[in-house]
């Protein structure tokens, strides 16, 4: 049976991963998620399923606790808010490189630098473009709701063990801090040892038994190999793309405007399209689920409906790029977003959107019909 | 949300006061109410240094739809428990909307007359009841009345769940708490000389 | 007599173990690694225990341990693998898990990690490699340079007042009560080979005992970042090295000794 509770998005995520069976969270307090690891703590996971929880002395030693369990096929998690995630960047570059399945989660503040401890969505570049050193990419889910913190947590699992990469929840301190109510799935048992050599024998480190020795790294002195080990990681992308690109339209199908926005923006956003809806403007919202893969296609194809869009972000311009990029110029792309840990209100949305889109795009519609009469 | 479907309740409320007068604790009873008569809620508290000693406020939304924006400009309802929060969000009632505050250390009282306003002597009857504790809860008593969006004993469930065990004992004081915030909430006419306190 | 004759098993007194591989080493000649890494292929394949051991590789010259150990292994970042290694005995608590790191990665860019799996007493064992270098990178000064030690980033030679003294990790964390068994050891020699080996083999049967962390540090030489020979390199060694790093066990049964 689920059940039903009020928590703490930070909470919900927490109590999520002892329930989707993971065998260990390696991680180091940072305001705004340090629940996740004083639920873990509270909760007794070692008795409640045999779930490992340490707290590690510095994120770059949690990030490499994680790196240890992943490369034994054990499913382990890690998080912490966005200096932290700086941190870890090298060990998720080698998680990548390595190819081992994991899941972090960075619930974002506000920086650069130490920053604010407020909610930002100013980590987008680092976590759909790289972050770390190197060819590779994460497959980045944005929840935007607690219920979400809890699902994505299996999800993440899913797809970290289904392409063997690392995957990131990309949650910022709104979603983290915030309470709603979410439906707790059940307990899955964690994988008994024995199943998990059968299962990841081909490529496990669990000690050389009846096989060849197993050995994880993501060293490559020769170029050749190295070549081929990035050709790897890009099919992967590519079948990531393919089979697990994830989205949400509201109320697309008859907008003449069109915003874009992931997380706690596409819940503020969402109200904005109420807001706009209420005043006789036709607003939809294009929710991208995961930031990679991107709904570009999507994006493709609303740009021939809608006369602009603006790109909503917690930030100062960064995933507008990428709408910039999926539109190729078919509609006027604008960014709106509030920086520093200042939320931004669903009626600044609104009035965004009324003075750079709407203004604009009523313009760019005359100039065509003038451009037809001639 | 309200004006796209009339048939559905939408509440937006905000409430705001010092650190450790149960503000956060107010918004999460309200939340778990809302949660024990199937309706969709939120809780987006302020965190971070102002919680210490500092104001605190929480943003809680009770819908019978889905919630939108957890955080917003504009709220139906005001719970204000000190003269900080005054200032900053008398403005931010709708227009029609309410506004309830504990008159304790309030020294400019609210001046707007589109909306409906009422007093609570939260502090005060908690005082008197012998536990400055449940004030909270004698001004969630006295929003229950004015503002009946949930039954009583479904706010007595939502306390029990948000309680932890240690304090389960705690629970018929705070229902009579509620019960004197309701019997003693009082309008506010914005004319009237403000009553000293 | 033919060659042939005389190789038979029951002729055989030596014979490498089956848990190095046929990779020939990447070590210079008349370095200690191989020699380390053989005493521990040694004691795991005479324990029984390759089918319940991981290895955790560092960053530096024994990156590629897992090249030449024919055993389960993982390649930490620079200075991670006691991270790495805490994951895998916490995951695995009946595994055999041991660290391979030399100077640079322990203790200079790991020391964090070091000293924190050496504090939480990790079940684990950390063979720490000194020789006072960096050999991979081409010999820039080590945390465990000496004092007046050449090196290319301290081509005048160490000078303390701006550089620090070397450090003495085996001292250091043996001060800390997680840590069981503390030992400075050496390879040069067939005496020092025979108690290095024994010390790494206590070390393991440590793990079974689960009393804590073992940390066994083997003095060693670097020729080709030293700029000598093989010989000269040891001798210098013994005169310089062991003088400020001396052999001999630190740690023994969790009791210092005097």
């Amino acid at each position: 049976m689920s059940e039903l509770k009020l928590m703490k998005g930070n909470e919900a995520l927490a109590e999520a991963a002892i329930r989707a069976g993971a065998d260990a969270y390696f991680g180091y307090p940072i305001t705004p998620q340090s629940e996740v690891i004083e639920y873990l703590m509270a909760q007794r996971p070692e008795k409640r399923t045999g779930m490992v929880v340490l707290q590690a002395e510095s994120e770059v030693a949690a990030i490499n606790m994680v790196y240890g369990a992943a490369s034994t096929g054990k499913r382990v998690m890690t998080s912490s808010s966005s200096p932290g995630i700086s941190l870890k960047l090298e060990g998720i570059s080698y998680l990548a490189g390595a190819e081992l399945p994991a899941v972090i989660v960075n619930v974002v503040r506000g920086g650069p630098g130490l920053g604010t401890i407020q909610p930002s969505q100013a980590d987008y570049f680092q976590s759909v473009k790289g972050g770390g050193h190197g060819d590779y990419k994460l497959y980045v889910l944005a929840p935007a709701s607690v219920q979400e913190m809890s699902d994505f947590v299996e999800d993440a699992f899913d797809i970290a063990f289904k392409y063997r990469a690392p995957v990131l929840i990309l949650s910022d301190g709104l979603i983290g801090q915030m309470m709603e109510k979410v439906n707790l799935k059940d307990q899955k048992p964690r994988m008994k040892d024995e199943e998990l050599i059968k299962r990841y024998n081909h490529w496990a480190v669990t000690g050389k038994k009846g096989r060849e020795r197993n050995i994880i790294t993501s060293l490559d002195l020769q170029s050749e190999k190295m070549e081929a080990r990035v050709r790897r990681l890009m099919k992967k992308y590519k079948q990531m793309e393919e089979e697990d690109l994830r989205f949400e339209k509201i109320n697309c199908d008859d907008a003449e405007y069109l915003i874009v926005a992931y997380g706690s923006s596409a819940r503020i956003a969402q109200k904005a399209v109420e807001l706009a809806r209420d005043k006789g403007i036709k607003v939809g919202l294009l929710r991208p689920i995961t930031l990679f893969p991107y709904p570009k296609q999507q994006l493709f194809e609303l740009a021939d409906q809608v006369k602009g869009i603006l790109s909503v972000e917690l930030n100062a311009g960064q995933m507008v790029e990428d709408v910039k990029l999926a539109v190729q110029h078919k509609v006027p792309v604008e960014h709106f977003g509030r920086t520093g840990g200042i939320i931004h209100t669903p009626e600044e949305i609104l009035e965004a959107l009324e003075q750079k889109i709407i203004k604009n795009g009523s313009i760019r519609h005359h100039k065509t019909r003038e451009s037809s009469i001639l | 949300m309200e004006n796209l479907n009339n048939n559905t309740m939408t509440e937006e409320i905000i409430i705001a006061g010092f650190g450790g007068q149960g503000v956060l604790s107010m918004g999460k009873i309200l939340a778990y109410s809302g949660i024990m008569q199937d309706q969709e809620v939120s809780w987006m508290p302020s965190y971070g240094p102002e919680m210490r000693g500092g104001t605190a406020n929480v943003t809680v939304i009770i819908s019978d739809d889905r919630i939108s924006s957890p955080y917003l400009k504009v709220y139906d309802t005001a719970i204000i428990l000190n003269q900080q929060s005054m200032d900053k969000f008398e403005e931010t009632v709708k227009p029609g909307g309410i506004l309830i505050y504990d008159p304790n250390g309030i020294t400019h009282h609210p001046t707007r007359t589109d909306i409906k306003i009422y007093q609570i002597e939260g502090n005060k009857l908690a005082n008197e009841m012998g536990n400055r504790k449940i004030s909270n809860m004698v001004i969630l008593g006295g929003y229950l009345k004015v503002k009946p969006i949930m039954k009583l004993d479904n706010v007595i469930e939502g306390l029990k769940k948000s309680l932890p065990e240690r304090y389960q004992h705690l629970i018929p004081l705070n229902k009579d708490a509620i019960t004197t915030g309701m019997n003693n909430v009082t309008l506010f006419k914005v004319s009237e000389k403000a009553p000293l306190s | 007599m033919e060659v042939l004759d005389i190789i038979k098993p029951e002729n055989q007194v030596f014979c490498k173990t089956k848990l190095m591989t046929d990779t020939a080493l990447s070590y210079c000649p008349g370095c200690g690694h191989g020699t380390a890494h053989n005493l521990t292929m040694e004691v795991i394949e005479e324990m029984g225990i390759v089918e319940d051991t991981i290895g955790v590789a560092p960053v530096g010259c024994s990156v590629l341990a897992y090249d030449f150990m024919n055993i389960d292994m993982t390649q930490a970042a620079h200075g991670r693998a006691p991270a790495v290694a805490t994951a895998i005995a916490r995951t695995w608590p009946q595994k055999y898990v041991f660290t391979y790191q030399g100077d640079g990665d322990l203790a200079a860019i790991g020391t964090a990690e070091t000293i924190h799996a050496c504090n939480r007493g990790e079940n684990i064992v950390i063979i720490f490699v000194n020789n006072g270098i960096y050999g991979m990178t081409g010999g820039q000064m080590a945390p465990t340079t000496l004092e007046g030690m050449k090196s290319s980033t301290s081509p005048y030679g160490r000078v303390v007042e701006t550089m620090g003294s070397p450090i003495k990790m085996t001292e250091l964390v043996a001060n800390l009560p997680g840590v069981y068994y503390a030992t400075r050891q050496a390879v040069h020699t067939h005496k020092h080979v025979r108690k290095a080996k024994k010390a790494i083999r206590k070390a393991f049967e440590n793990i079974k005992l689960r009393k804590g962390l073992s940390f066994i540090e083997i003095v060693s030489n670097c020729n080709s970042g030293w700029k000598m020979t093989p010989n000269d390199a040891n001798n210098w060694m013994e005169e310089n090295m062991f003088a400020y790093f001396p052999l001999g066990d630190i740690k023994v049964n969790g009791k210092l000794k005097q």
